[in-house]
Formats: C-alpha cells, structure tokens, sequence
C-alpha cells in the first residue's frame, strides 16, 4: 500500500475509535504503531509519547505530526494530523449542523438538562488525582488556588497565569535552588 | 473579520495548551464565552458534553463546533481547526529537529514544574465558571452533579456512561 494512504488510514482510524479526549486513544495508538505497523519500537514510542505530553498543544496531534514525522518527513505529518483529526471533523461538523434544529425540542432540553452539571463534575473529578500527583507543599499548593481566584474573580486570562507559571518555575530552579 | 479572529484565537487556545483537554477547556472558555461571547455557558457545556460523546480529542471537536456555530459554515470549522492544530505542527518540527537538546534541556524542566501546578487551578476554574443558574436549575441539579462525581471518581466507569446516565435522569426529571 502507498505509505500515505497508509498513515492516513492508520490515523483515521485512531480518531474514529476514540471516544473521550486525548488519552483514551492511547492504547490504541499503541497498538497501531508499535505493534501493527511497527513504524516506532517501544522506547521510540515512549520518547514520542513524553514530548507530545510535555509540549503546547492539542496531545493527538502532537503525537500524530511526530509520529508521522519519524515514517514519512513533513508530508507524513501532514497526512497523520489529517487523518486523525478528520473523523471528529466530520462527526461534529453533523452535529453542529443539525444540532440547532432539535436543540429546542422539549426532549432535548430535558436531557441535556441533566448533563449539564454532570459534565461540570467530568471536569472537576480529575483535580482529585492531578493533586496527588503533584506532590504539593503548602507553598506550591497556592499556586493552583491563586490561579483559580485570579481567572474566576478577576477574569485574568490563563496565557498570562501559564507564563507566570513558566517565570516561576525558572526563577526557583535558577536563583532559590541553587 | 471574523475568520482572521477565529484563527487566531484558537491557534493561541493551540499554542497555550499544556496538560490535556480538560486543561484547555479553561482557555477555550476565556477566549469564547467571556472574551469573544460567540458562545453562551450553557451551550458551552453542551459542546464539552457532545464531544465526551464523540470521537476525538476536545481541542478539535470544540474548534470545529465553535467554527460552525460563529459563521454558519464548514469553512469556519475548518479555519479553525487548522488553527488549533498548527502550533503542534510548529513546536513538534523544532523538537524533532532539535530533539537531543530538549530531551534534557533543564531551562523546560524548571519552566514546566512551575506550569503544571498552574494546570491544576486552570481546570478548576473551568469548572467553577460552568457552575451557573442556566447549568444548575435546582437541587436535583447538585444530586446529579454529586453522582456523577462519586460514579467517576470511586466507579472508574467511562465518562461517555455518566453522561448517558445523566441524560436519562435529566429526561425522567425534567
């Protein structure tokens, strides 16, 4: 098969399969890549995988563009973002279209009435982990309070909290630590 | 015009993402609902709903769905979701080329340990700003809300369930 045919297809399906963000496609990709195709090995696989992580942007895409990066140069990475962007494109792009015709019928309304605040809760549920995770001091865990009184009262936007967050971190490795 | 500020809107919500989806909704809601107001709350909440339910990461489902609905057409979408997706592209080409430098590249580290705690507050403010009177009509809203969030935390169950569960309670209550 054409290697760009190839790698789209394998993205496309990695985006079609996944349903729930980011890191549900995973294991997927995983087996996709490493096992199927065999176009990364295990320790590539795990190097991709932190860099996308640690890197700005959209996690899927990220390790798309570097996968397909690694098989196929530029227009790999390319064709990789494509595919496995184009699946959600598509799905909600419907939706959207049809989505404002049903969003005022009475069932609709009920349903999504009872999902709106469970979304809310979706989102604050991976706090709980997150926090553990970080291993938190009692100075360090102002950090994440501030941020949240400082969007929520005072609606300063997150890019300026995020490159504060960047100043500081560097500011303590550099001039405290040392 | 409205695609140029579409495109750079969400190539900054692209380039600014650090930790995952649920820490992007935090900067998706500041640019859209307070900033821009192309989306009000509770419609906000019932795209991060479809896209738990649809396939995809929810920086792409939320740029297509908000490209569509701020000009009535795929054009939107796509400009969008070009835009959130072009920073990948950037910053993933310079780490690729410079690749054994960042691997260990202290200057990150130090940057990123003083992000990630901000990641923290970023997605607790996105769930603060969701607590409105549109997205929690009454108290059977919180016990719905209270579910949920046990279901998840203690269950492990997959969130597209809850959000199924939520919607036919919603349905039998309302």
């Amino acid at each position: 098969m054409n290697i760009y045919l190839d790698i789209f297809s394998t993205f496309a399906k990695i985006g079609a399969f996944t349903i729930g963000g980011g890191y549900a496609m995973l294991p997927l990709i995983k087996s996709e890549v490493v096992n199927k195709k065999k176009w990364l090995d295990e320790k590539e696989f795990l190097d991709v995988l932190a860099i996308s992580q640690s890197a700005p942007g959209v996690f899927v895409i990220n390790m798309s563009v570097f996968i397909g990066l690694r098989v196929k140069g530029k227009g790999g990475s390319v064709i990789a973002a494509l595919g496995s962007a184009l699946p959600s494109f598509v799905a909600i792009l419907l939706i959207a279209m049809f989505f404002d015709s049903f969003k005022d019928n009475e069932v609709v309304q009920s349903v999504f009435k009872g999902i709106r605040p469970a979304v809310v809760a979706l989102i604050a549920v991976p706090l709980i982990g997150m926090s553990k995770g970080m291993n938190l001091n009692r100075y360090t865990s102002l950090i994440p309070v501030i941020t949240l009184l400082l969007i929520v009262a005072f609606r300063i936007s997150p890019i300026y909290i995020l490159i504060a967050g960047a100043l500081l971190g560097i500011f303590y490795h550099y001039l405290i630590k040392r | 015009m409205i695609y140029i500020q579409l495109f750079i809107t969400f190539f900054k919500i692209g380039l600014f993402t650090f930790g995952g989806g649920y820490a992007m909704i935090s900067l998706i809601q500041n640019e859209v609902v307070v900033k821009h107001q192309w989306v009000d709350a509770s419609s906000f909440t019932d795209m991060i709903a479809i896209s738990q339910m649809t396939p995809g990461p929810i920086g792409i489902n939320s740029a297509t769905y908000v490209g569509y609905s701020v000009t009535g057409n795929a054009f939107g979408s796509a400009i969008a979701t070009f835009a959130v997706s072009l920073p990948s592209f950037i910053i993933i080409f310079l780490i690729a080329f410079l690749y054994t430098q960042f691997k260990k590249n202290k200057w990150f580290d130090a940057a990123l340990s003083g992000i990630k705690p901000v990641v923290l507050g970023l997605i607790g403010a996105a769930a603060t700003l969701l607590v409105t009177e549109e997205n929690f009509i009454d108290w059977t809203s919180w016990l719905i809300f209270g579910a949920a969030f046990a279901i998840t935390q203690w269950g492990k169950v997959n969130p597209i369930y809850i959000i199924i569960l939520a919607g036919l309670a919603g349905y039998l209550i309302y």
